[in-house]
This record gives structure tokens, sequence and C-alpha cells, in this order.
């Protein structure tokens, strides 16, 4: 019988070598990830395990990004337990502040990610590595102690809903649109417990940075993984950078789906979506005007060069509103080096916006732009939950790094052929 | 075992930041994270919750981040169980992992009430309604899940792997 891309990825990492939808499984994992907001608990259930060392000290990576660069004393504490951990068991991967980057950012960009990996990590988006065809997936603290203990993790194996994306993308149309619109049309529990294969000519022709923003969400839509074939543009991507040598599976013809999807790419439009779900997404024209008290560029869906390309070229020139204010967080230091020689960093500092180093921040309402009450936010971060970016009575709108930029300049929503004319 | 309780009733996609707000994901043990259970939609539920209570929802409940702390909130809360019309996938996981009893029933969401009180027979996943006398079946855990729950969640299913292998 055919196997799903989903599938097969898991089927390379079981024996016999064949899997099926529905099936329960132990497969053996690649890496394991961990925060340091999800990492403290998981090392408290690793000690009860009576394991004296991680499975492969070069496969288990901790990153502090969340509260990091620490905002408080207990976030400071939580961020010590884990370097202290990370240090003992002599983790080659742990990052400190300095080297350190939003998580799903910086694994691919560092190549400890490729092609056919499993990766499972105490994150729920650590499904944006689907981008370079991993099965990837968020699990909690105590799934994430009983992998770096044993290397192993039990898995369901996932049915897979097949998105098909025809025609061509408009201008200032990117991943994020594509994903809201999608999140837009199944919901947010449209893909629970399922896998996303996503394909078709428009993302055939989808940068890098775009499918990683487009896996990176499949869990707003509930899903497991969103997964991407490797085609050319993952290849110049990893090659060079994996550490490890990758694997490349494919779909066979007569896999099996549960679902299949046609949406025509080009009839869509820059999205936002409303407050307080990913699927509430509306095409940028019926959102505008709504007055706005901040703009966040960043995070682990957008915070990547190719994002921050795209706000600088709107804001180059312009002045952020001056209500506004404009918070750009580049997703690493590399993204932040990078953006740097570039110019968009001077772009952005003269266009009035403040430029971090990287971390979560105020993607999670943590700390480097927290809301008020009855603030409302533009925010290319990937969840709009009530109170997710500060005061329960706060609003976010979620967009994509070329809608968030044209509201900073517009002090309102606004599409960027609003603020071009 | 046998869990009679109040109901605290929700809607569908109930979030985990809803369930436990980011800004206290500063502390993890079940005690300091229960202060704040559901505190964005409920601000009275954390004072008023009592042991044994039970949590009431509708669709793709604990959907979002992969945090651990939302059924730990829920545990030091004291709630018995959760029953809903379906969890997200991550969340489900979680409580299963941590021992937070966690049910589908989408009968038994639909015609139970804020208030309301229960009475579950975890084993057989039998929910009885006691205001209303209406008796509903959950659905069934896979037979994998079961032998989790049996050992009293992941850590000392593993435990007893670990040993066996040893052996
Ligand atoms: S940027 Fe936001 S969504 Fe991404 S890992 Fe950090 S807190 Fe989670």
């Amino acid at each position: 019988m055919g196997m799903t891309l989903a599938e097969k990825i898991l089927a390379a990492h079981v024996e016999p070598e064949q899997v099926h939808a529905d099936q329960f499984i132990e497969a053996a994992v690649d890496v394991v990830l961990a925060n340091d907001i999800t990492a403290p608990i998981a090392i408290r259930e690793f000690e009860k395990l009576g394991v004296a060392r991680v499975f492969d000290p070069e496969r288990v990576v901790m990153v502090p990004d969340h509260f990091a660069p620490n905002k408080d004393i207990k976030s400071a504490e939580q961020c010590l337990l884990m370097h202290q951990f990370a240090r003992a068991q002599g983790l080659t991967h742990y990052f400190q502040v300095g080297r350190m980057g939003i998580e799903h950012v910086l694994l691919p960009e560092q190549g400890l990610v490729g092609p056919g990996d499993i990766v499972v990590g105490a994150d729920s988006h650590t499904c944006t590595y689907g981008a370079l065809a991993a099965f990837a997936t968020g699990m909690g603290s105590t799934d994430i102690a009983v992998a770096m203990a044993t290397g192993r993790i039990w898995m369901r194996v996932p049915e897979t809903i097949r998105i098909v994306y025809h025609g061509r993308l408009r201008a200032w149309v990117g991943g994020k649109d594509l994903i809201l619109y999608t999140i837009g049309q199944i919901g947010v529990g449209g893909a629970r417990y399922k896998a996303i294969e996503f394909v078709g000519p428009a993302i055939d022709s989808l940068s890098m940075d775009g499918r990683f923003t487009m896996a990176n969400m499949a869990i707003e839509a509930g899903g497991k993984v969103g997964l991407f074939e490797v085609d050319d543009i993952t290849r110049a991507y990893v090659d060079g950078r994996t550490l490890r040598p990758y694997h490349v599976h494919r779909a066979d013809p007569d896999a099996t789906y549960v679902r299949v999807i046609e949406i025509d790419a080009s009839q869509i439009e820059p999205q936002v979506a409303f407050p307080h779900l990913p699927e509430n997404a509306r095409p940028v024209s019926q959102a505008a005007g709504v007055r706005i008290a901040q703009v966040v560029i960043g995070s682990c869906t957008n915070g990547r060069l190719g994002d921050l390309s795209v706000a600088a070229n709107l804001l180059r020139g312009r002045q952020v509103h001056p209500d506004v204010r404009c918070i750009i967080i580049p997703g690493s230091q590399q993204v932040y080096l990078d953006a740097l020689r570039q110019g968009l960093i001077e772009t952005f500092i003269r266009a009035g916006a403040v430029v971090s180093t990287p971390t979560c921040g105020p993607c999670l309402g943590g700390h480097m732009g927290v809301l008020a009450g009855g603030e409302r936010a533009v925010s290319t971060t990937n969840r709009n939950f009530r109170g997710r970016m500060g005061h329960p009575e706060s609003e976010v709108y979620l967009a994509g790094p070329a809608v968030a930029a044209a509201s900073a300049v517009a002090g309102s929503i606004a599409g960027p052929e609003d603020v071009l004319s | 075992m046998k869990l009679v309780g109040r109901v605290w009733k929700h809607g569908d996609n109930v979030d985990t930041d809803a369930i436990i707000p980011a800004r206290y994901l500063n502390v993890s043990t079940p005690q300091e994270l229960a202060h704040h259970c559901l505190e964005d939609i409920d601000p009275t539920f954390a004072d008023a919750v009592r042991p044994g209570d039970l949590i009431v929802a509708g669709e793709n409940f604990g959907c979002g981040s992969s945090r651990e702390h939302a059924p730990l909130a829920i545990k030091g809360a004291g709630v018995g169980c959760v029953v809903a019309r379906s969890f997200a996938r991550i969340f489900y996981r979680n409580a299963i992992n941590v021992g937070l009893p966690v049910l589908e029933c989408p009968a038994a969401v639909d015609e139970t009430e804020q208030g309301h009180q229960l009475e579950i027979v975890l084993g057989m996943g039998q929910v009885r309604n006691l205001t209303t006398g209406r008796v509903y079946q959950a659905d069934p855990y896979p037979p994998f899940l079961m032998k989790i729950i049996d050992a009293g969640g992941l850590v000392p299913y593993t435990q007893r792997r670990i040993k066996d292998r040893e052996t």
C-alpha cells in the first residue's frame, strides 16, 4: 500500500519499515529539543527516570529563547537550571545568549535538522522543520524527558491532508498569507491529529523562509506536522549546512489521503487574522482602518531574513506612525548580522522602529513589548489567543511582514498598496 | 476509579494561554500554576474551584502551545477530570502523561451545564449526570494508551521498561 510523506519518514525509523495511519509506533528520534520554559519540567522528569545520561549529547538541543535574555529572577533561575543540566550532560548544542536565536529559526539555520529526520521538541512550533521534510512535532516536557533518556518516542501515525496550491502568488503575498488563508478555510481544529502535505505550483516557487512560515503554523490548524517535499530550493538551503547526512523521502502516488484540498493561490490577498483565533482570517482590504498601538515583526514564524527584507522594503524612506511602537526582532544572531550587513537594521531605526536582540519576547506576552488593556497590535507571530501578548483585554491581529510594516506606517491596519500609493 | 464533582463548563477551543497565561510560565510546580488556572477567561475559577470539580468543554480543548504547565495547572487546581467533545493533540498526550484524566464524550458535553454534578467511572469511561440522571459512554482509550494510564503516567511506565531492559 502506498505511503504518504509522513508515513514514509516514520517508516524509516521503525522495524519493519512499513507503517499506516492510526498505528501506534515507537520510533527512534534524530533530535530532541527543549527551551527555557519547557526544559525545567523535562529535566525534573528526566531525573525521575533513573537514567544518568541523555541518549546522545549531540542530539539533545536546548535554547534559552522565550524569556531570555532573562526578563526576571524566576526566568533567570529557569535558564540557569537548563544551562547547568546542559553542562553536566555535555550537550554540544546549548545556545547561550549571544549565540542564541529563536529555536525554530536557529535549528535549521545551524544545520541541526535535515530532511527525513524525526524531531520532537517541547515546543508546539517544532513543526516548523516540516519545511525541510523532517517529521517534526511538538510534545510536552514529560515526553521530551523520555525521548532525552531513551532516544525513542511513541506516536500514533497521523492521517494526512494534502493541500494543493495552484496559480501564482500576487505581489506582497507570502507564506504567512497562504497559511492564514488556509487556517481560515479549515479552522483551528481542521487538521487536528493529522499531518499536512503542502504541494502545488505556488509552493514550488515559494522561498525556504515562506515554507518555514507555513510549516510553523500547521499546529494552528491542530496539525501534528506540516510537510513540504524536498526540491532544489530545499537542497540549496540544506546542502553544506546540515551537520548529518539527510534522507529524501517522497509520498507514493497511490498514498491514501484523508482529505485533498485545492486552493487557487492567485486569488489570495494579503491576510489578517482577527482576535482571538488564527482562523479569523480576512483579506486585508476588509480589515483596513483598525487603529493599532504596536507592530511586532519577528518570531519563529516571520523572523527570518526574507521577512525582514519585505518589512524594510516598505519602511525604507517612510516613518512609523507616531502613535505606534514598531518592534522588530531578528530570529537569530545570524539573521541579525545579515540584516545589519544588508542595511536593513539602519532602515528600521531611521524609520523609527526599535530593533531587539533575538528573543520570543512579545510573541507570548513575555517581555520586550507587552500590551496594555485595550491596546491592539498587528503581529507577524502565530497566535492571537486572548491575552497572548499581554493584558487579557488587548488584541492581536496576525499578518505577514508586508501588512505589519504597512500598518506600522499607517497607524492602523493597512495593506502594502495603501502605503505605496 | 469513581469521580464525583461539580461542573465548570466551557466552549470550544479553550487554548493553553487561557488555561495558563504565558506570563506565569516562569514557574512550573502544579501548586504555583494552579493560582492562575483559566484566569483570563474566568478570574473567579482559581479561588472558587474545589478539589474533585470537573471541567466540561467543547471541541479542541487545550489547543495551542505544548506547555505541560496547562494540564499541571488544572491538576494542581484539584480538577478530577476534563470531559470534552475533543482535545488538541499535544494537550491530550500531556494530560495522559502527567496523570490528569481526560475523556472524549460529545453527548455528555452537549447536555451538561455549569454547576451540574457528574459521576465518572474512569476505567469504564462512563459519565453519569447526577443532575439530569442521564448516562453516557465516552470513547474508549486505545489499548496502547491504557498501558501508560495503568502504569500511572509516562514516567512510571518508562521506569518499568528501563528496568525490564536492564534485567
Ligand atoms: S517565537 Fe513565539 S511561537 Fe515561536 S517559539 Fe517563541 S514563543 Fe513560541
